[in-house]
């Protein structure tokens, strides 16, 4: 893929990131994000002016994690959870303990 | 004049209530007082108008626990009376950024997706600043989701105003953490840093900020931006504080896989040594910097601001007569990769861990009919997220996505090794420059005003240019106040060091603020002090 190609965020691919994230967009809303994505695109742009050896690996955290430094894994054993209740009140929807939502969308597979 | 309680350091009201000269219910009146007389309104959801008054006051605190900090403020109060020890921060006023989760409290990140929320736990870092007796005031406002560098994106508004002149921004993320320790409306602050967000705001309001090395303060119980960057630190009002407040939040923690199994010196102990004999390099990468043109996009070099360039070689001025080796010249090239590599890797980051705000287990749902479980989605994520979390989750699944992945998140990945091996040279004990520490602006402007960059997504990414690097690559990094510019708006210098070097930064910090403790900006107040 080259990237110099992609670097405009077009109306048909800007539709298919908002299905994808799950937004309802107010009207307006949907060409200033549009504007902006674009903007930074220019400038993620840079990134390509860089000569990156084959071998350069990536870094996925600055620092580095040693054996030492990792820590312990934590026994795998069962915990109480007193706060249940409070973690169900803030479900905005609730019936008998079970989290309410609408109908989930099926598709039929073919 | 005797300067109010709520205007002391942590140290000194520590010195003071060990003593039993003051209270700490002294010290939380003090604290509320100020409140009172320069917050102003309350930030809230409800549509906003700006009024002139709006400008004058600080907005700091999205939520007040002033019953929460008074029951803190009697037991530590008894706990004095019996002879025990009721800790290391016992009466200390806290601000908590409102990013952190706070049993029993309204924990918003900024953002009416989760103004509902009402954390059922506390996150650690906060967990151990009230075990060791701190006061929590209450939880300050943010951009939203940390989304921002002024604090303008947050849901809640009127936005913070910069104590030093409410008209400007106070930074951010953690612009309310920064304004509320500068104001004298909390004592200490708990802020996250993930691309500036601590050193920024505590440079543009004259205060300490300090971004610790990446797994060195447990993130249990913080709501997750950039798992692979963000870091709890401490905002204060000198530098003795900060290695008090770290001293207390960092090291193990088993609820956090990511807090790594490193000791916790005595920051404290360690802060007085000096700097005679190490070695502090100034590198010409940030003193000169790449733009994008606001206008055209183009980019283009320009120097940092006089003033701030200024204050930066006064201050190697300083460390070099107390001592230490000035060492100029060393090449970080890939500093100015920092923004379009974090324009990546933080949105990838921000896009996965946003997604789990769904309408469905908490925060805002959207209340009107819907046809399913997608539009329930939909509706409630369309309204819930201000702009800056939509841009964020937007470019982090384009960037992420299969046919981009190589060309735009593999890449910034590698340019980040690229950006770490920089430090890495700079530090190396056997390299040519062998450095202890890095100096330089923590940003390439004062305080701007506020509405002046909001809204310009890229100019925003851009004040955060000089704090990036660190973040990247993991570093810590400490922000300290310098002096002003001819508007009268504080200057920040950091000193940047390698991974869990926090003990060198606080020394060199400290020996920097004790040889200008005599200088006259010092003696200046923020102005809402001033009209107070």
């Amino acid at each position: 893929m080259d990237p110099k190609r992609s670097r405009e965020i077009t109306e048909a691919v800007f539709q298919h990131l908002v299905e994808l994230a799950s937004f309802d967009l107010e009207p307006g809303e949907a060409e200033y994000l549009r504007r902006e994505l674009n903007g930074q695109l220019r400038t993620i742009a840079q990134l390509e002016a860089i000569d990156l050896p084959e071998e350069l690996p990536v870094t996925s955290h600055g620092v580095p994690y040693t054996e030492q430094t990792s820590p312990a894994l934590r026994e795998d054993r069962p915990e109480p959870c007193p706060e249940a209740e409070e973690i169900l009140r803030q479900a905005p929807e609730v019936q008998e303990r079970h989290i309410v939502v609408p109908d989930i969308p099926l598709t039929e597979l073919e | 004049m005797i300067p109010a309680l709520c205007d002391l350091p942590a140290h000194e009201l520590l010195r003071r209530l060990r003593r039993r000269e003051i209270s700490a219910a002294e010290v939380l009146d003090s604290t509320l007082a100020r409140i009172a007389a320069v917050e102003g309104r309350p930030p809230t959801t409800a549509a906003y108008t700006s009024n002139s008054g709006d400008l004058e006051k600080i907005h700091a605190y999205i939520t007040l626990t002033e019953e929460r900090a008074r029951a803190q403020a009697q037991a530590v109060d008894r706990a004095f009376a019996a002879g025990d020890d009721p800790g290391p921060l016992a009466g200390v006023p806290l601000a908590v950024k409102d990013i952190f989760c706070v049993r029993g409290t309204p924990s918003t990140a900024g953002s009416r997706i989760l103004e509902t929320f009402v954390a059922p736990y506390t996150a650690t870092p906060v967990a151990r600043l009230e075990a060791a007796g701190a006061l929590t005031i209450g939880k300050v406002n943010l951009d939203e989701f940390t989304f921002g560098s002024s604090n303008e994106s947050s849901a809640f508004l009127p936005p913070p105003g910069n104590p030093w002149n409410p008209r400007r921004v106070p930074g951010g993320s953690s612009g309310g953490s920064a304004a509320a320790v500068a104001a004298g409306e909390a004592t200490i602050s708990l802020g996250t840093d993930t691309a500036g967000s601590i050193r920024q705001p505590a440079s543009f309001c004259g205060v300490v900020g300090l971004k610790p090395t990446y797994g060195r303060v447990s993130r249990y119980g913080l709501i997750a931006f950039a798992s692979s960057i963000d870091c709890p630190g401490p905002v204060t009002r000198d530098v003795t504080d900060a290695a008090l407040v770290l001293g207390v939040i960092a090291g193990p923690d088993p609820r956090d896989a990511t807090a790594a199994n490193v000791p916790v010196p005595d920051y404290v102990a360690l802060i007085e040594g000096g700097v005679r004999g190490m070695r502090i390099g100034l590198s010409p990468d940030y003193f000169k910097l790449k733009y994008p043109d606001a206008e055209t996009g183009e980019l283009r070099e320009q120097p940092i601001a006089n003033e701030i360039e200024a204050a930066v070689n006064k201050a190697a001025a300083v460390l070099a007569d107390a001592g230490a080796e000035i060492v100029e010249g060393g090449p970080m090239p890939n500093t100015r990769f920092g923004i379009p590599a974090y324009f990546v890797i933080s949105r990838v980051e921000a896009a996965s861990n946003l997604h789990r705000y769904d309408g469905v287990k908490y925060g805002h749902r959207h209340s009107g009919p819907v046809t399913d479980l997608r539009q329930l989605y939909r509706k409630s994520r369309g309204v819930g997220f201000g702009p800056q979390p939509k841009l964020r989750i937007l470019m982090g699944m384009y960037v992420s996505a299969a046919q981009y992945e190589k060309a735009y998140y593999d890449r910034a990945l590698r340019v980040r090794t690229l950006i770490r091996r920089d430090f890495e040279q700079a530090f190396d004990p056997a390299g040519p420059y062998r450095l202890d520490c890095l100096l330089a602006a923590t940003t390439p402007t004062t305080a701007f005003e506020i509405g002046a960059v909001y809204g310009d997504s890229v100019s925003m990414q851009y004040a955060d240019l000089l704090t990036v690097p660190a973040n990247h690559a993991g570093i810590p990094a400490l922000s300290v106040p310098a002096g002003h510019d001819a508007a009268g708006l504080p200057i920040g210098i950091q000193f940047l060091g390698a991974d869990s070097s926090e003990a060198k930064l606080l020394r060199v910090a400290r020996a920097f603020e004790r040889e200008t403790e005599n200088e006259p900006w010092r003696a200046l107040k923020p102005q809402v002090l001033r009209a107070s």
